[in-house]
């Protein structure tokens, strides 16, 4: 029998609303209770000043094996979660091949496995090859493992197609994640379409493209009765329809990237690469209704949107350079710096939306503190500031143009199943 | 004209004032009033001398500029290289068909190879915005923007301006319209910026699909009617219609088009007695201009080409005239 103590930290459960000084016991691997005096545990950890919450999860990262192993793969994308405090990723299926077939999905399993970073959920395809036509076996990634069906960072632009996987996956319970884009109005532009595209005359994404189809898909999921989760939502309009699925009580739930409520579309006047995300950063009103969005919980979800890419990759013109920003280890601070520190949210709804709500969406038993729960646990530092360095990222790519600014708070140690794999060791 | 003895007179070239010190001209965006004033004043000297029947000066003659043309362009790599050659540079040529790019070579490792052929000054056209930033990022030497996408091109807002002071003194007070495809036009952003900058009155004109409301909040008059503007226009500037840069056509046809924006015989008669009619060219007859106008007396269009290559030389030698060489 292995006990671990984690003294004198403020524990927080958002699932439960615990939000105390106290401590946390782990057993054999398990979380087995909260409170002081349990005493004589053979391991403690000192959690004075931190913050002690269930392990982060992250409902959508790329981690491009197979395929892109020059991007990343599953050992260092799972370890770059766990430098960001996440225990539990669920990965995209944009690999090659791309993740269709069940051995796809074992294939994933086992490597995460192996790799014994963080827990690693796979997200199965939505169409066969990913090209959007037909769908794909979904009953036989369920068997084998899937939690969820996507294409994205591709948008389904098959209307046909959207309807029949959201009526198709209600007999497995298991959600639709979309990335609500209509093609043919973001015509694969460069950012934000609004008046720093203008100036700079970058071809632009229009707010239009998102919203459009964010309202195809709550309209097919009130039709179909169908789990729709909308990856990343990123516009002033897109969070207001959600708002009012929400008020008429439609089973959709919201996700939003922390680029989207961290940067605007200014500082593209760099025309620096890193900067070109997808959706795009926008402008600061439509950052304003995100946030706005994430206080009265209309966005459930906030998720890293990881998306490493190859220096070579990225180091090409604007119109060349592939899309995404990596955000594993940065997704925390910028939480902490831009939503709680200015008041938008306090620390339990802050980490509801990245504990027990993405693993509500992914249906996976993670995100809680609960007796009897895998202890998967991140302990924070609030406080401590500190400069990203690229070359100490733990993801194989640099891809963010975060690099050299000062961050506040960061996940200092990390357990999985109650084994610390961030962190100084016990 | 005895070019020869023109050659032997003294040149009355000031020095390059000390606080200029741009290493590129990426944009006229970012260009103050002095530095503006200061690249007319230098291209309205060089004009003299070559209108003197100068052809050559020997300013430059310890420097390379290379042409770096990734995108189709017979004028401004003329008038960039002829630029070149006067002021006494040695010039490279370079082109995409000629290069490692269609070998896969990124776009980066082509820039320094050519600047570790000592090349001092990298004049790049290239279809996408800001690729002369990223490349002026990644190598020693100076870069001129010559057209990068629908962004800028600086040397064209400036020899427009420099068109326009010649013929009116000053740009303080006049109405500037520029018709046509705004959206996608990098002369248009170099042109209003450079304008705005000397106290003229913008004017944005276009089909609705091309010229965004959102002009507007930089400062400048948007409309879509072009003979509401006619007569209150001191300088019109018809830019032409890039077909090749729209996904979707944005206009019917270009009947429809000539038929609202073309400036013709009829819209010059309301127009004022000194209007001038410039054009960045290449002009498509008859859709945004019609040959009596193009060629008509309020046309300044070759003009502008003359005084593309002074104000290439004055950006040419400010650039490269006060830097170490290589």
């Amino acid at each position: 029998m292995s006990e671990i103590l984690i003294q004198n930290g403020r524990v927080i459960d958002p699932q439960s609303g615990l939000d105390e000084v106290t401590d946390l016991l782990i057993r054999d691997g398990q979380i087995a209770g909260v409170g002081t005096g349990s005493g004589d545990a053979p391991s403690v950890i000192d959690a004075s000043n931190r913050i002690v919450a269930p392990g982060l999860v992250d409902t959508h990262v790329q981690l491009r094996e197979p395929g892109f192993e020059e991007d990343e793969t599953i050992e260092s994308g799972g370890r770059a979660a766990l430098a960001g405090g996440f225990s539990s990723i669920a990965c995209l299926a944009n690999t090659n091949p791309p993740i269709d077939t069940p051995a796809g999905v074992e294939f994933i399993r086992q490597k995460a496995a192996r790799a014994r970073q963080a827990h690693v959920h796979v997200i199965g395809c939505i169409s066969k090859n990913r090209d959007g036509k037909e769908l794909a076996e979904i009953g036989t990634l369920v068997e084998s493992g899937a939690v969820a069906f996507s294409d994205a960072p591709a948008p389904l632009a098959s209307t046909d197609l959207m309807r029949r996987a959201l009526q198709y996956c209600l007999m497995f319970d298991k959600p639709i994640f979309s990335h609500a884009e209509v093609p043919e109005l973001s015509q694969e532009g460069i950012m934000h379409e609004g008046v720093t595209s203008l100036i700079l005359g970058l071809s632009g994404m229009p707010a239009d493209a998102e919203d459009v189809m964010t309202s195809r898909d709550l309209r097919l999921a009130e039709s179909t009765g169908g789990r729709l989760h909308l990856l990343n939502i990123s516009s002033r309009d897109s969070v207001e329809q959600v708002r009012r699925a929400k008020a008429r009580d439609l089973h959709v739930t919201a996700g939003i990237c922390a680029a989207h409520f961290s940067l605007t579309d200014e500082p593209l006047r760099s025309f620096d690469s890193n900067y070109k995300v997808n959706p795009p950063l926008r402008d600061q009103q439509h950052l304003d209704a995100c946030i706005a969005g994430l206080v009265d919980g209309t966005i459930d979800v906030i998720t890293s949107g990881h998306a490493p890419r190859a220096r070579e990759k990225k180091m090409r013109e604007l119109d060349l350079a592939p899309y995404g920003m990596v955000q594993l280890e940065t997704t925390l601070s910028l939480v902490i710096m831009n939503l709680i520190a200015p008041g938008h949210l306090d620390w339990s709804s802050a980490l509801a939306k990245l504990t027990c709500n993405p693993a509500g969406v992914l249906g996976i038993s993670k995100g809680t503190l609960a007796v009897g729960a895998d202890a998967d646990v991140v302990i924070i530092d609030p406080d401590v500031e500190w400069t990203l360095s690229l070359d100490q990222l733990a993801s194989r790519s640099q891809n963010t143009p975060l690099g050299g600014r000062l961050l506040r708070g960061r996940a200092e140690t990390v357990l999985v199943g109650g084994e610390v794999r961030y962190g100084k060791p016990l | 004209m005895n070019t020869a003895a023109a050659d032997t007179e003294p040149l009355d070239i000031p020095p390059i004032p000390d606080w200029w010190n741009r290493r590129h001209l990426l944009d006229t965006e970012s260009l103050s009033v002095k530095e503006i004033t200061l690249i007319l004043d230098t291209a309205e000297q060089f004009k003299q001398i070559t209108d003197k029947g100068r052809r050559k000066l020997s300013l430059l003659s310890n420097r390379i500029v290379s042409n770096m043309f990734f995108e189709d362009s017979t004028r401004t790599r003329t008038s960039f290289g002829l630029a070149a050659s006067r002021l006494g540079a040695d010039l490279i040529q370079f082109t995409t068909s000629s290069s490692s790019l269609s070998k896969g070579e990124t776009l980066i490792d082509t820039a320094k190879t050519i600047e570790a052929m000592n090349v001092d000054v990298m004049v790049v056209r290239h279809r996408t915005p800001g690729t002369p930033h990223m490349i002026s990022e990644n190598v020693g030497c100076a870069l001129i923007n010559a057209g990068d996408g629908p962004h800028e091109h600086p040397t064209q807002g400036l020899l427009d301006v420099l068109t326009i002071r010649q013929h009116r003194g000053t740009l303080e007070g006049l109405t500037v319209a520029m018709v046509g495809d705004i959206n996608h036009s990098r002369t248009a952003r170099s042109n209003i910026w450079v304008l705005k900058k000397l106290g003229a009155h913008v004017i944005v004109c276009g089909p609705s699909t091309l010229v965004s409301p959102q002009w507007e909040s930089i400062g400048v008059e948007v409309c879509y009617d072009l003979d509401e503007i006619v007569p209150r226009c001191d300088v019109l500037n018809l830019l032409r219609i890039q077909f090749e840069r729209q996904y979707t056509r944005p206009f019917p046809s270009v009947r429809e088009y000539a038929l609202l924006y073309a400036m013709n015989k009829e819209r010059m008669k309301r127009a004022k007695q000194d209007i001038m009619i410039m054009a960045p060219g290449p002009i498509n007859r008859g859709v945004e201009i019609t040959p009596e106008v193009a060629d008509g007396p309020h046309s300044v269009i070759l003009h502008q080409v003359t005084n593309g290559i002074a104000i290439r030389m004055a950006v040419l030698w400010l650039i490269a005239g006060s830097q170490e060489s290589h």
